[in-house]
């Protein structure tokens, strides 16, 4: 069930597209929002009040980069891998965060505290390399301070 | 030199909010627009000041807003969209521009709007974005609180809806046939070309989509007329660019200057030439689907058509530098790599050939490449060129890669016959 504030949120948008199933993207970032993730049931809940079939919203649950159909961490980590960044020391950037977390990309501490995902170019090509902790942009990170990033996040 | 864009750029990363921006001219665009202009006048103003969209393509900004349909008799509503998704490596000008300042770019939308008549305006917005989509909301809301968005703008009978919508990732959102896709709730794949979307576009009515940096132009285009504008300019291409540069440079960054600015200029000047101990070994003009250029390319003007006479092109206008002390072969790996991931999936080339790419490079960078690899490649990279596909995902992926084996092909050689990467030791 989408709980009342959820159906709210999502009637909200609603009027700002042409019809109801338009606004499938929003519902789902709108329930990973208030669940942190999309699981089957919410999927199902959305879908239902949407009046959309399941699979259709599957598939486009799991295309975006962003929709997470499985639970992350508390904190997600973005860290981007693209071309500027990767000139600029990428590399030694993920050598050091895998380090520090014990964990690879695509994976969540075991005490559920950070999630570490790569990303496209996030937009700070020129104050590379950059990488984002759930809103914050934090660029130009020395890999060897990057524990200095994390701490700031409980 | 006048820098309409950004002259109202703070230093301390600040925005000028309603007061701010009004207070430096902003909203008299619309005002003049709106009140003493008619829909076909603002349109004319921006045909004839040459802007040519700065989305990458090109394409003249006054010529697609004139096959809107807009009589009476046209279908309604009507929607306008700006182009936010920005998730080309390497490109960070729409973000800059968005942040610098808001209301420019809701200006610019509301002013070109009014020239298409559109009746719905959405901004699509890349959700990493999230800075910009705090500068954007407050924004939307003084524009509404002034009465510039709504129903009868200042008593000119006009109204629109504006809108912002936040992506949830995906390159391919950029695609504009695509992002209709996707802001009607859909999978970001692209629709069939036959229609265009000024008769067919988001719901099925007529759609008008431009980048950012292209709305930003308008206001001072309708305030200060089509011969200022183009005077502005060092080529046919009206106006100013935001340029940028990244990579083992001195001084990476953007920088507002006259369109046709030469790379070397972008490269020496602006971006205080290479950091100590590295040489530039080539560069991508306009993020990562354009061409390599190398050294000898360097006084070429940074416009549409100039960029095009040395092999490549402008794409989005900010550099991204190869030095010679980083492996190309590495760099394209990772180029690729972007590519395959971001690829949609709709046609089998591209879903299925851009892996089969980075898979060869991969295996080239870790020395496990054969003698046949660079062929193959070459071949690959022809059925995945213009024409094959049915987007230019797939064919822009295929300009740093055919440019990459023509300019690298030592480099290549080298992975493959001493079975390993010589920049890692
Ligand atoms: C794969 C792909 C991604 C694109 N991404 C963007 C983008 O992020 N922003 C943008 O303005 N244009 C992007 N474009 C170009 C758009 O399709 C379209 O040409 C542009 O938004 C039109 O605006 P303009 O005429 O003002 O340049 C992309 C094109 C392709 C093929
Ligand atoms: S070229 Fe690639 S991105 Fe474009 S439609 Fe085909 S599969 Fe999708
Ligand atoms: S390449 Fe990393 S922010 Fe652009």
């Amino acid at each position: 069930m989408l709980s009342p504030a959820e159906k709210q949120a999502i009637e909200e948008e609603m009027r700002h597209y042409a019809n109801r199933p338009s606004c499938g993207l929003e519902a789902l970032k709108i329930v990973q929002k208030h669940r942190g993730w999309v699981s089957d049931e919410g999927l199902a809940d959305i879908a239902e009040f949407l009046r959309v079939a399941p699979a259709e919203l599957e598939s486009v649950a799991t295309f975006y980069n962003l929709i997470f159909r499985r639970p992350v961490g508390r904190h997600v980590i973005l860290a981007c891998d693209s071309v500027s960044c990767w000139i600029m020391g990428h590399d030694r950037l993920m050598q050091r965060l895998t380090a520090e977390l014990g964990i690879r990309p695509g994976e969540t501490t075991p005490d559920g505290r950070f999630t570490l995902l790569p990303i496209p170019c996030l937009g700070a090509c020129h104050r590379a390399p950059a990488l984002m902790v759930d809103d914050d942009l934090h660029e130009a990170v020395d890999p060897e301070k990057v524990g200095e990033v994390l701490g700031k996040y409980a | 030199m006048e820098k309409p864009l950004t002259k109202n750029f703070l230093p301390n990363g600040a925005f000028p909010d309603l007061a701010a921006y009004e207070l430096a001219g902003g909203y008299q665009a619309l005002r003049q627009a709106l009140t003493r202009m008619t829909p076909a006048e603002v349109t004319q103003a921006v045909t004839d000041s040459n802007l040519r969209g700065r989305g990458g393509a090109g394409f003249p900004t006054g010529r697609k807003w004139s096959s809107m349909p807009i009589g009476a008799g046209a279908p309604r509503p009507r929607y306008l969209v700006a182009n936010a998704d920005e998730m080309e490596p390497g490109t960070f000008k729409d973000r800059l521009l968005i942040e610098g300042d808001p209301h420019q770019l809701i200006e610019g939308m509301i002013v070109s709007a009014y020239a298409v008549q559109a009746d719905v305006a959405y901004i699509f917005l890349r959700a990493e974005y999230t800075r910009a989509a705090q500068c954007l909301r407050q924004a939307i809301a003084e524009a509404y609180g002034a009465g510039y968005l709504g129903g009868n703008i200042l008593h000119s009978g006009y109204g629109l809806e504006l809108y912002l919508h936040i992506s949830a990732g995906r390159y391919m959102c950029g695609e504009s046939s695509a992002l209709m896709n996707a802001l009607e709730g859909r999978r970001a794949t692209p629709r069939d070309k036959v229609l265009r979307s000024t008769d067919s576009g988001l719901w099925g009515k007529p759609t008008v989509v431009n980048n950012v940096e292209t709305f930003c132009n308008v206001p001072h285009i309708v305030t200060h007329g089509a011969a200022w504008y183009k005077a502005l300019s060092r080529s046919a291409d009206g106006g100013t660019k935001i340029y940028g540069a990244s990579g083992k440079i001195k001084r990476p960054g953007a920088w507002e200057l006259p369109m046709g600015t030469t790379i070397r200029e972008l490269l020496e000047e602006h971006a205080g030439g290479m950091m100590d101990g590295f040489a530039l070994r080539a560069l991508l003009p306009g993020g990562a689907s354009t061409e390599f250029v190398l050294d000898e390319h360097l006084d070429v003007a940074m416009d549409f058509d100039s960029v095009q006479k040395v092999g490549s092109r402008m794409g989005t206008g900010t550099l991204v530098v190869l030095d010679d002390r980083t492996c190309p072969v590495g760099m394209l790996r990772n180029l690729e790599h972007f590519f395959a991931q971001e690829s949609c999936g709709w046609c089998t080339p591209c879903r299925e050939g851009l892996p089969w790419i980075e898979h060869v490079l991969a295996a080239i960078e870790e020395g496990r490449g054969e003698a046949g690899d660079l062929d193959m490649l070459a071949r690959q990279a022809k059925f995945l060129g213009p024409g094959y596909t049915f987007c230019a995902l797939a064919p822009g992926a295929m300009e740093p890669l055919t440019s990459g084996l023509k300019y690298f092909r030592e480099d290549f050689e080298r992975h493959i016959g001493e079975r390993r990467c010589p920049w890692r030791g």
